[in-house]
């Protein structure tokens, strides 16, 4: 009975301290997952998310109050790397929806405010005072800070077009 | 033409083999050994087999209405019809007709579309079905009859085999009888060493078949008739019934050599109980076994050697449903070791 | 690893333990006589028909063209030039619906051919074997060649590489086991001292010792008639081949005529071999002994559909409707239309698409040679995949990966080791997408990276655009401190200077 009572006893003690050391020696702080999180993300400071630039959506990743396809112009590589950081499965079935856009200016509207261009987070726009603005593809996440900026509605995001390199086949059964 | 919004992959040819033709060939394959058992056990055996494959389709239907997925293609590609014919195949001819169903419900219900559905099982659903059975009725499992051809005197008449069948008659006395691995099993417990009780059996050959009984026991040689066909139709490969027959051979011929008295020899391990029906029907279900040729021998070999384990040192007299459902527990373990290699890759560019 | 072709025939078959025996509807199109197609109204020439860049145009809409003259030149390393098909007038350049599943447009140019089908001037070398190798690579470079079989990557590249790595073996792919295909038996049977010549002058251009031409054994004629061109010479070896599909894969027909087996992360020239099929032979043979570029082609117009099938030369730029009009139209409304073989070719979205240099057949297949089209059922782990595919993958398990969104996983089971033969499809008892699975989650992935590289690229721009703000924040602000230290400086001299004054102004009435 003693025999009993002690041996378990011990045996509790020692796996509670294995486990409290485990919990010490491995522990990751918020702040480190908060800024691995970051560095995933694009860092556009965007906003599209709905927090406050890439470090509010980490925070917010970290606390479990995002999802990981949070991230509208990271798409899925995004996506499935913050999972993988967070340890969690994506359902990336949600972006499967959602197309790349990119800005468009339309040169008939356009006043060559620069309004746009300061507002781009990736320099995507050029241009110069009175000038008609120009998107280079490339470089626009689609995150729409310039539709919002401009004054005579000459900015719009339409879908990236589908070419010849960037045409894939459907998912099966999903047609 | 207009713009196809979601184009056609290639290939734009198929080889025109479904999975209903498959089920249909297999069955094709089950029928004459099927045949010779109706024969041989009269009307019990005819009722027992329609009440069992009857059960597993209705089971089958609305298994598929219940999940949404219903439609009669689903139904005739055939796997429900085989199955059941498969677990009717191990049952003692004379059976109640509540084992069929009861059969039925593991078989369909708990070892089919508990787990999703057709291919998505991982235990054989047939051997559930079985061993659930063996385990729950003891009894009647075992109750086994000498052969009673059809219109042969003495044997049972469609009213009596009703009666037999449907509202619980015992079997007459006469009629019951021992299979040959009970009944070593039965006298090993009394002392009589396996030679002995072979021979007080008075079992012929027996591949001929002339003796008691499963439908599946009784034709071995019908049945592995319809497994050589089933290797001709390139069904099966040649790797799981090889492979378990040698699991199976290869320790009972060992065993026979040092000990006759104690084991039982190859010779009749290979033609007794559920061998051959095993080794070409059950084993290489394509569901619940691997997909990679090495994985069969290993599943195969498996089955054999806990078949004759089984057989010869377990309080059972049958052990191949044990051994199959064993072996399926490790294919997705073996499945993963014994990925084949892929061309291109661990071997050195140059070598011819 | 032996070298299957090696052995006597009988051995072949059983030693060859993947692929599928599709029915092989070669004849009666492949015996009977290569027609010409008349000239079209209008052709229509893609700038990119090849793997690599698209060609540069270096002529204007308007210009007068001779057949065989430069249109579009190499734009990189890895390109090729585009030729005019026949004699006429450069009509437009202007996009048009490029010859693939998804029908989208793609940079042409647009030949109207005066029918005189004139030829430019051509001075082919009277010996080519005395050039050096490398002037060969040149001269089938400025020949617009690119491989025939369907790949098209540009020939000359592959002879450079070849000559570059010192490959042993010249394979020679007369395989075409795709079934209604019979341009390159028909080639063979028609042409075959055509084909030998250009076999024995790529072997000149790498510098390889020997060929092993690979021909299935279902083409008798064309193995009797290439043997005959091959007499004379011993270094070109016809090797017959059993009739197995996917014997016409580079891969595959490396395997069995040499043993060898390509790295899965190499080329073919790091088994010490080099892949060429016979069009492509055919077509260097037509670059260096006539100094014609590739300008047309055999193509075999088949399919249940079709009035009378049959093998057609036809120049490149034709629009596949003109072929079809040729041999008769279309007699019933096809299932679909594809361009290639029935079993990797694509559908077509239009048949208003041109051929190219890649291709080798046009197909209307009709609902019954397509198989009906079944809804996928579940996958009874029957793995008829297993046994057919010939990269020794496992289709059925990297489908379920797929199926389950996790792309990553297939990747890990060989994904990218599969050629996209079709024939884990092709067996599927229960009518699984397989080879449209693999395709899909190829797709998925490279799209995958590019989006990865383009976050990283954003990045790069965020970081800069950043910094940039900062410095010029940073310069503001110095500036502004400049611009306030200065002021400042100047109201102390100012005061010091008004100091100065009134101390001056002291000690003058000091001193007065």
């Amino acid at each position: 009975m003693l025999a009993a009572v002690t041996s378990l006893t011990v045996l509790g003690a020692a796996l509670g301290l294995g486990l409290g050391i485990a919990a010490r020696r491995f522990h990751v702080e918020p702040e480190e997952i908060v800024a691995e999180l970051e560095a995933l993300l694009p860092g556009s400071q965007c906003g599209q998310c709905g927090f406050p630039g890439c470090a509010g959506a980490a925070q917010a990743l970290a606390d479990g109050k995002a999802p990981v396809t949070l991230c509208p112009p990271g798409g899925k590589s995004v996506a499935q790397a913050l999972a993988e950081k967070l340890g969690v499965s994506a359902d990336l079935s949600a972006l499967g929806e959602s197309v790349p856009m990119f800005a468009t200016v339309r040169e008939e509207l356009c006043i060559g405010c620069t309004k746009c261009f300061k507002a781009c987070p990736t320099d995507a726009i050029h241009g110069a005072v009175k000038q008609i603005h120009a998107v280079l593809k490339e470089a626009c996440t689609g995150c729409a800070k310039c539709v919002d900026s401009c004054p005579t509605e000459a900015v719009g995001l339409v879908p990236v077009p589908a070419t010849l390199t960037t045409w894939t086949w459907h998912k099966p059964g999903h047609a | 033409m207009s713009t196809l919004p979601h184009p056609n992959h290639a290939p734009h040819a198929h080889s025109g083999v479904k999975v209903s033709r498959i089920m249909a060939t297999v069955m094709l394959a089950l029928t004459p050994a099927t045949l010779f058992g109706f024969t041989l056990f009269g009307w019990p055996s005819i009722l027992l087999w329609l009440v069992t494959v009857g059960a597993c389709l209705v089971l089958e239907v609305a298994c598929l209405r219940l999940a949404g997925r219903g439609g009669p293609k689903t139904l005739w590609d055939g796997s429900a019809l085989l199955a059941g014919w498969l677990l009717a195949m191990t049952l003692p001819p004379f059976a109640p007709w509540w084992i069929g169903v009861l059969g039925a419900v593991a078989t369909i219900v708990v070892a089919k579309h508990a787990y999703g559905g057709l291919g998505q099982n991982p235990f054989n659903p047939a051997m559930v079905g079985r061993v659930a059975l063996l385990i729950s009725f003891p009894l009647p499992m075992t109750t086994w009859v000498q052969p009673a051809p059809l219109f042969a005197a003495g044997s049972p008449s469609l009213i009596d085999s009703l009666h037999i069948i449907f509202s619980g008659t015992a079997v007459p006395d006469a009629l019951t009888s021992a299979t040959l691995l009970g009944h070593v099993k039965t006298e090993a417990t009394r002392g009589v060493d396996a030679l002995h009780a072979v021979m007080s059996l008075g079992a012929d050959g027996s591949g001929l078949g002339w003796h008691a009984g499963s439908l599946g026991e009784t034709g071995s040689l019908l049945v592995l008739a319809g497994g050589l066909f089933l290797l001709a139709r390139r069904i099966i490969t040649w790797h799981i019934p090889t492979s378990l027959l040698a699991g199976l051979a290869l320790p009972a011929a060992i065993g026979h050599a040092v000990a006759p008295e104690l084991y039982l020899s190859a010779g009749a391990h290979l033609t007794a109980g559920a061998a051959m029906l095993g080794a070409f029907f059950i084993a290489t279900d394509l569901v619940t076994s691997p997909a990679t040729s090495a994985g069969r021998l290993i599943f195969g070999f498996g089955c054999g050697l806990l078949t004759w384990v089984i057989r010869t040192f377990a309080g059972f007299p049958e052990g191949l449903a044990f051994a199959v459902l064993l072996m399926n527990a490790g294919v997705p373990l073996i499945d993963r070791y014994t990925r084949p290699r892929i061309y291109g890759h661990g071997q050195p560019a140059k070598a011819g | 690893m032996l070298a299957v072709a090696t052995l006597p025939a009988w051995l072949q078959r059983s030693l060859i333990r993947w692929g599928v025996h599709p029915d092989d509807h070669k004849r009666p199109v492949a015996d009977l006589p290569v027609e010409r197609l008349p000239l079209p109204a209008r052709l229509f020439l893609p700038l990119q028909q090849h793997v690599g860049a698209p060609a540069r145009p270096v002529v204007k809409i308007g210009d007068p063209v001779l057949k065989g003259q430069l249109l579009a030149e190499s734009a990189a390393n890895i390109s090729a030039p585009v030729h005019a098909s026949t004699s006429g007038r450069i009509v437009d350049i202007t996009t048009y619906p490029a010859p693939h599943p998804s029908g989208l447009e793609q940079p042409v140019m647009v030949l109207e051919p005066d029918g005189e089908d004139r030829w430019i001037d051509t001075s082919p070398p009277t010996d080519p074997f005395s050039l050096p190798p490398a002037e060969i690579g040149r001269i089938v470079s400025a020949a617009g060649v690119v491989g025939m079989g369907g790949a098209t990557f540009p020939s000359a590249v592959k002879l450079a590489l070849g000559l570059r790595v010192q490959v042993e073996i010249l394979i020679v792919n007369g395989g075409e086991c795709e079934p209604y295909l019979s341009c390159d038996d028909r080639l063979m049977r028609d042409d075959a001292e055509g084909v030998v010549d250009g076999i024995r002058l790529a072997l000149h251009a790498i510098g390889a010792q020997e060929a092993r031409v690979g021909i299935e054994n279902n083409k008798p004629e064309a193995i009797a008639a290439m043997q005959q061109a091959a007499a004379p010479f011993p270094e070109v070896r016809i090797m017959p081949v059993p009739a197995q599909y996917p014997m016409g894969s580079d891969k595959q027909l490396i395997q069995v005529l040499t043993g060898r087996e390509v790295p899965f992360d190499g080329r073919a020239a790091d088994a010490g071999v080099l892949v060429h099929n016979v069009g492509t032979c055919h077509a260097i043979h037509q670059a260096v002994r006539l100094g014609r570029p590739l300008v047309e082609r055999l193509v075999t117009v088949s399919g249940g559909a079709v009035e009378r099938p049959r093998n057609l030369v036809a120049p490149i730029g034709a629009t596949a409707q003109d072929l079809f009009d040729y041999c008769g139209g279309l007699a019933s409304a096809p299932a679909r239309v594809i361009m290639g073989g029935p079993m990797m070719g694509n559908p077509l979205a239009t048949t208003a698409s041109p051929v190219i240099k890649g291709t080798s057949g046009l197909l209307a297949l009709t609902q019954e040679e397509v198989g009906e089209d079944d809804r996928a059922g579940p996958c009874i782990r029957c793995a008829s995949c297993v046994s057919a595919c010939p990269m020794n993958l496992l289709p059925l398990e990297m489908a379920a990966h797929i199926r389950s969104d996790d792309p990553d996983g297939a990747f890990h089971l060989g994904l990218n080791d599969c050629i996209g033969c079709g024939c884990c499809s092709y067996v599927c008892p229960s009518a699984i997408p397989l080879s449209h699975y693999f395709s899909y989650a190829k797709g998925a992935l490279a799209a995958n990276e590019r989006s990865k590289l383009k976050s990283e690229s954003i990045k790069k721009l965020t970081a800069a655009r950043l910094e940039r703000q900062e410095r010029e924040a940073r310069e503001k602000a110095e500036a502004a401190a400049r611009r306030k230290a200065e002021r400042e400086a100047a109201k102390a001299r100012a005061a010091a200077q008004a100091n100065a004054v009134t101390t001056k102004a002291a000690t003058v009435d000091a001193n007065a």
